[in-house]
């Protein structure tokens, strides 16, 4: 008698084992269901809106990556290519030339090359540009914007949360699909979609 | 020359003195495009491409293999080398070639996150990191913590001296990943932020280099690994709770005999993570009087336990929703528009260029505060409810007829296995009759000792 209820016991357990174990199968399987509703099979990217972006000069600071993933990025097609650049120059620089003491950039990258009477072009060193913006604000502010910053793509870890974004004061970092992974400015905005 | 310094000059002072107006102003074309003369073609702004698409799909063509792997070597090979070896590779790959991103366990956020925003598109790759794990744990236990985690295998791999936690320690100290899981949960429902990845303590390790904070973090937990076997994988990791509970439910589990167990207590110290029931003296009945009074007592409590604590969590959201950038964002407004700071920060000052109201920052605060206040609420009871079963659970005494592993605590590292005679046997490094003979002279022992 004792052994037969032991048997039923151990059935009895094992029956609400199995049934658990279905019913948790089939929760699992309905989760899954829910959220590929609502999924694509694209990736998504970290990228900052440089219409939000108020050069605060973190993204500098706070990439996981000993040097930042954030680098100015120039819309030639938008620059004025001025002799007098913001961009480039210290307020109140004493000589509009390459000199050290006149430049905005705390670490030389940005280049400028002279093209014709009264153009300059100015192009960005990634491997010198720490991504601090402060060309960016001196081209916002006096210039046409053709400087800004992004996450350059070939450097991003593409973390789950970004480090940069969780203390970006303006909000300006947002998760966008891979295929578009830029927020350009003028002509090169044509790239992507959300320009 | 002197004349152009002049207007140079004259022109610097008007940019100043109108800078404040043009500061908030961006993309404007103050200068016109140049028309060149001289044949100058424009440069082409280059935008390298993410990671292709293919790498996420070898990612989880990878996490698979080594699921699959992982649960071979457990449970057909019984190698405890090829499980470390396989961890080796795990921690190479997911580790320090992946940088540690996306984790499995991270994914908990994102799922958390896709659930409750709908703007929110998560990618599939994220979905399946998520859920692979989970359906190998509910069939063949925690596969996925021995071989596979990247975070299990940087611990497992600095075990040095592994002191015994005591069973009511572990036991209380198991109720933190329950705790960290819920407020996870709660922060990336509320779009708060992913707090598993903020605090990873390993990251660091992974990309050489993070804030001194968390490489503090990080070494101290290493160095406590040392004695306390795996410390993040049994007292913290949220995602271990869910795998934990896959794991309770799993059909099929791996044990420590291949055969049959005689009981020899040989493995019982072989568990660095305590994960090994002994088996009851059958010669003694299991002690229960006053469990059932005590059960019946906090059965009584239950309901006032998970109210209580659930109150407690509520009255927390205001403290816990700081964390959100809206609602910080919101008070840091509230607290300039009420005149008690004068200087504005950058926050601020980017909230007021954008030209959004204020009083729609403060509803949106309002309603997210309420979120909180709700899933206060929730957490508070769900913390309240796990400790009761936790009590609960310690005088819930099932008699134990071998040696075998917890399934919710065993990692299925395998590294009881060779403790077993009967794996010796299995392997062939010792015959039937020498296991006989053991246990002859083991009953004999029994005998004289009583």
């Amino acid at each position: 008698m004792k052994e037969r209820e032991a048997k039923n016991r151990i059935k009895r357990r094992d029956f609400f084992q199995k049934s658990f174990h279905t019913i948790v199968g089939l929760t699992i399987g309905g989760l899954a269901g829910i959220l590929s509703s609502k999924s694509s099979a694209e990736e998504m990217v970290w990228q900052l809106d440089p219409n939000i972006c108020i050069q605060c000069e973190k993204c500098a600071v706070n990439c996981v990556l000993p040097h930042s993933a954030v680098k100015c990025v120039h819309s030639y097609s938008m620059c004025g290519y001025c002799d007098l650049c913001s961009g480039y120059l210290q307020p109140g620089a004493k000589s509009r030339d390459t000199g050290a003491e006149s430049q905005l950039c705390p670490s030389g990258a940005i280049k400028r090359t002279y093209i014709e009477d009264p153009y300059f072009q100015y192009t960005i060193d990634e491997e010198l540009c720490i991504g601090c913006g402060k060309c960016v604000k001196g081209c916002n502010s006096f210039g046409n914007g053709s400087l800004y910053l992004q996450a350059r793509h070939d450097r991003c870890l593409n973390c789950n949360q970004c480090s940069i974004a969780r203390r970006c004061p303006s909000q300006a970092w947002k998760r966008v699909p891979a295929s578009q992974p830029y927020i350009l400015r003028g002509d090169e905005s044509g790239k992507y979609l959300n320009g | 020359m002197g004349e152009k310094l002049k207007r140079l000059k004259f022109f610097f002072v008007a940019l100043v003195l109108l800078c404040p107006v043009f500061v908030l102003s961006q993309v404007q074309e103050r200068f016109p495009k140049p028309d060149f003369e001289s044949g100058y073609v424009r440069p082409d702004l280059l935008t390298p491409a993410p990671r292709a698409a293919v790498w996420e799909y070898m990612d989880i063509f990878v996490l698979v293999v080594a699921l699959s792997l992982a649960t071979y070597f457990a449970h057909k090979q019984r190698s405890r080398r090829n499980i470390f070896l396989l961890m080796v590779f795990s921690l190479v790959y997911f580790g320090f070639y992946r940088k540690g991103c996306v984790c499995s366990v991270g994914a908990v956020q994102n799922v958390s996150y896709a659930l409750f925003n709908p703007a929110y598109i998560i990618p599939v790759s994220i979905i399946l990191f998520f859920v692979f794990p989970i359906v190998f744990a509910l069939f063949y236990g925690r596969t996925f913590c021995a071989a596979v985690c990247p975070l299990g295998a940087i611990q497992d791999a600095v075990i040095l001296k592994p002191v015994h936690v005591p069973e009511w320690l572990a036991s209380l100290l198991g109720v933190f990943p329950y705790v960290y899981l819920g407020l996870a949960v709660l922060f990336a429902a509320t779009g708060a932020g992913f707090i598993i990845c903020q605090y990873d303590p390993f990251i660091g390790f992974f990309r050489f280099g993070a804030d001194f904070n968390m490489v503090i973090l990080g070494l101290s937990v290493l160095l406590l690994g040392t004695i306390v076997a795996r410390p993040y994988c049994r007292f913290l990791c949220p995602y271990g709770v869910i795998l934990s509970w896959m794991s309770r439910l799993s059909r099929r589990h791996v044990r420590i005999t291949p055969d049959e167990c005689n009981k020899c207590r040989l493995c019982e110290e072989s568990c660095p993570f305590g994960a090994i029931k002994k088996a009851d003296d059958e010669s003694q009945p299991i002690k229960k009087e006053g469990d059932v009074k005590r059960m019946a007592v906090i059965f009584v409590l239950l309901p006032v336990v998970v109210f209580g604590s659930g109150w407690v969590g509520s009255r927390l959201d205001i403290s816990l929703s700081r964390l959100h950038p809206t609602v910080s964002l919101a008070e840091e407004v509230l607290l300039e528009n009420s005149g008690k700071r004068t200087e504005m920060i950058d926050a601020t000052k980017a909230f007021r260029a954008s030209g959004k109201p204020s009083e729609e920052l403060f509803s949106d605060a309002n309603s997210i505060q309420n979120q909180f206040h709700k899933g206060g609420w929730i957490l508070g009871a769900f913390i309240g409810l796990i400790l009761c079963l936790k009590l609960i659970s310690l005088f819930i005494r099932r008699r134990q007829l071998e040696y075998d592993v917890d399934k919710g605590i065993c990692l299925s590292c395998g590294r009881c296995f060779a403790y077993c005679p009967y794996e010796q046997v299995r392997l062939g490094l010792m015959t039937p009759e020498e296991l006989r003979e053991l246990d002859r002279r083991d009953v004999k022992i029994k005998q004289f000792r009583a």
